[in-house]
């Protein structure tokens, strides 16, 4: 086992470096001149080459890309001219706010999608099969941003079940003080009920939001891979054994099938982190992707290329979880390896 | 073999095209739904400024935010602009942005694809390389980039969803090539003297050219997601410019305090279009491909 994760950890090496090439290409492909960008509108040459020689812009690439290979590994991602703050820093602290969302978006997704594609794939062609495959074609033709406004104006507007969409939690409401940075678990942690509802309130429709986003390949890939399962000489087997239907399902099948549907998780994710950055906007939420859209509006670039190497980079870590995970659940895979 | 069969009468090709098109809408009524709202939806990007009942830009305060009426079928936006001529007018733009990036990636991918796979060596490796660097990042936030960096524009945002569906293309591209690289057709091309370019283009292309079609039509969908994705969060397209994802950007606000129809009518022409092009696409891949039948 420490072998495959540590193999698994040389693979991701790769990726990471184009990613790190492709966001350093990103920030010297600025349009015009950077170094006149970031002296400001008002410079004159003068303080443009002062801040061109300040920013190294005046070396060549491979030494500009050595500075900001540098500039990473100290964690220093640049600073954010409209609120002067170090991009490191606000993406940290706006960081929980999204991986909150987005887990529990996934959560959702998964409670929803695998008993759909299990009960789809053990009645073919029943109504619940045509229902799981209406429901995961119109989950990805529904662009996420809708889904979220249909959501608000039923929930929030028509029956008043949900809170206004403005962020995490209601403005009467103190964040409880910060572990996880997670306001479910931290307001468990304080023992604080009122907060914990309160912020559970706001979370539902965007995690519902994105969980139907996301739905669709995890209820196709469950029910795909079910249903060869369902159809080999072990199940069968079992059945004449005479095992209770729900053991056949669940212990036997389902363990069986559940690895094509972990490896769509990458996809998912990849569906989830971007589809995030959408939902934010839509229900203010603070995280990282609201950051970067109200920076992308103010022409503020450190702080998108920080969002996106970010994002790059947890997308990276993601998947290699997800094939430590892979290794985990299915030991033919560790003995490969 | 005594003698050869007389050669079979060949239709003329305008008669080929109808049969052929009719067996595919035969096949599943669900893709014969899915063409008639495609034919729905070149019909409004073809005829759109035409048949729209208003100008799409002009404003009448005195009819602002009105909800559908027999006048205003959609509704009319805080402006007081009719929202059905400003749908119906915005589908020629998302419609060009979507076809536009898939011919685009239809281009880039399909030939470095095709390249790699035919080659294999230092240019499957280096196609194969780029494709998995892009794939490293999530596909909606690495489009955000790219418009960030390249500058705020229609053109942009064609590129920037072009760069992102590349390695879906080059993938099967290379994929469906390199099963062919030593097949008898292009040996005998190369017997014949023919240069590798001619090989690629006249008889690997075309064996490949079904299969990525039926993809352009599958990512056609996905394209004006993103499209409208980007837009919605204030990328690309101009506000007074009719455009679903602006317009439901622009709705949003409207949502809490009622207006609903601000924002339901660009949203769900959207998710029209987008369904109609994924229906569209698993029913010629059933076509063309049964083997990938789910």
């Amino acid at each position: 086992m420490p072998t495959m994760i540590l193999k698994r950890l040389l693979m991701a090496i790769p990726s990471l470096i184009g990613v790190v090439i492709v966001t350093f290409l990103l920030t010297r492909a600025l349009p015009g001149d950077p170094a006149a960008y970031f002296a400001g509108p008002a410079a004159t040459p003068q303080a443009i080459q002062e801040v061109r020689v300040k920013l190294g812009l005046d070396k060549p690439l491979i030494v500009q890309f050595g500075r900001y290979v540098s500039d990473l590994a100290h964690g220093n991602l640049g600073t954010s001219l409209t609120t002067g703050q170090p991009v490191a820093t606000e993406l940290k602290n706006r960081l929980p706010a999204s991986a909150e969302l987005t887990l529990l978006g996934l959560l959702v997704s998964i409670l929803i999608a695998v008993p759909l594609g299990i009960f789809a794939a053990t009645k073919p062609n029943s109504i619940i099969d045509h229902a799981c495959r209406v429901i995961s074609t119109a989950g990805v033709s529904l662009p996420v941003f809708f889904t979220g406004l249909i959501l608000v104006y039923v929930f929030y507007y028509l029956l008043g079940w949900a809170p206004a969409p403005l962020g995490r939690l209601d403005v009467f409401f103190v964040a409880p003080p910060q572990v996880t940075g997670f306001y479910l678990i931290d307001s468990l942690i304080a023992r604080d009920g009122e907060t914990f509802l309160a912020s559970l309130k706001q979370l539902v429709l965007p995690a519902l939001t994105l969980g139907i986003f996301s739905l669709a390949p995890i209820a196709r890939m469950t029910r795909a891979s079910m249903l060869s399962v369902l159809s080999s000489d072990f199940v069968r087997t079992a059945r004449a054994s005479g095992l209770s239907g729900f053991t056949v399902l669940i212990t036997y099948a389902f363990r069986n099938a559940v690895l094509p549907v972990i490896t769509t998780l990458g996809m998912v994710f990849s569906f989830l982190l971007g589809a995030n950055v959408l939902v934010e906007k839509v229900f203010a939420w603070p995280g990282i992707g609201s950051y970067a859209v109200e920076a992308l509006l103010a022409s503020d670039f450190a702080p998108v290329q920080g969002f996106v190497l970010t994002m790059a980079v947890m997308y990276v870590a993601l998947n290699l979880l997800i094939d430590v995970l892979y290794g985990v659940i299915d030991p033919r895979v560790r003995l490969e390896a | 073999m005594t003698d050869l069969a007389a050669p079979l009468p060949r239709d003329s090709a305008l008669v080929a095209f109808l049969r052929q098109t009719r067996y595919v809408i035969g096949e599943n009524p669900v893709t014969g739904f899915a063409f008639a709202l495609f034919l729905l939806i070149v019909l409004a990007v073809v005829l759109g400024p035409h048949i729209a009942p208003y100008d799409p830009l002009a404003s009448d305060t005195a009819q602002a935010l009105k909800p559908p009426s027999a006048h205003h079928w959609f509704g009319t936006d805080q402006l007081g602009r009719d929202l059905f001529s400003r749908v119906i007018v915005a589908t020629r733009l998302d419609f060009f942005i979507a076809v536009a990036s898939v011919a685009l990636v239809f281009l880039m991918g399909g030939f470095a694809g095709i390249a790699a796979g035919f080659y294999g060596g230092w240019t499957d490796r280096i196609v194969g390389r780029i494709a998995d660097t892009i794939m490293a990042f999530p596909l909606f936030v690495l489009a955000m980039g790219i418009v960030a960096t390249l500058g705020n524009t229609v053109q942009n945002i064609v590129i920037a969803t072009a760069i992102v569906n590349f390695p879906l293309y080059a993938r099967i591209a290379r994929a469906e090539a390199n099963v062919r690289r030593d097949a008898g057709f292009v040996e005998a091309a190369r017997l014949f003297g023919n240069a590798d370019w001619r090989i690629l283009i006249f008889q690997i292309l075309p064996n490949v050219f079904p299969i990525l079609v039926v993809q352009m039509s599958l990512t056609m969908g996905y394209a004006i997601l993103n499209a409208a994705g980007l837009s919605f969060i204030g990328l690309g397209v101009r506000p007074p410019t009719p455009e679903w994802g602006i317009m439901v950007a622009e709705g949003a606000s409207f949502m809490v305090s009622g207006e609903w129809w601000n924002a339901f009518f660009p949203g769900a022409a959207l998710m029209v279009a987008v369904f109609c092009f994924n229906l569209l696409g698993d029913g010629l891949r059933d076509i063309v491909d049964p083997r990938r039948r789910t």
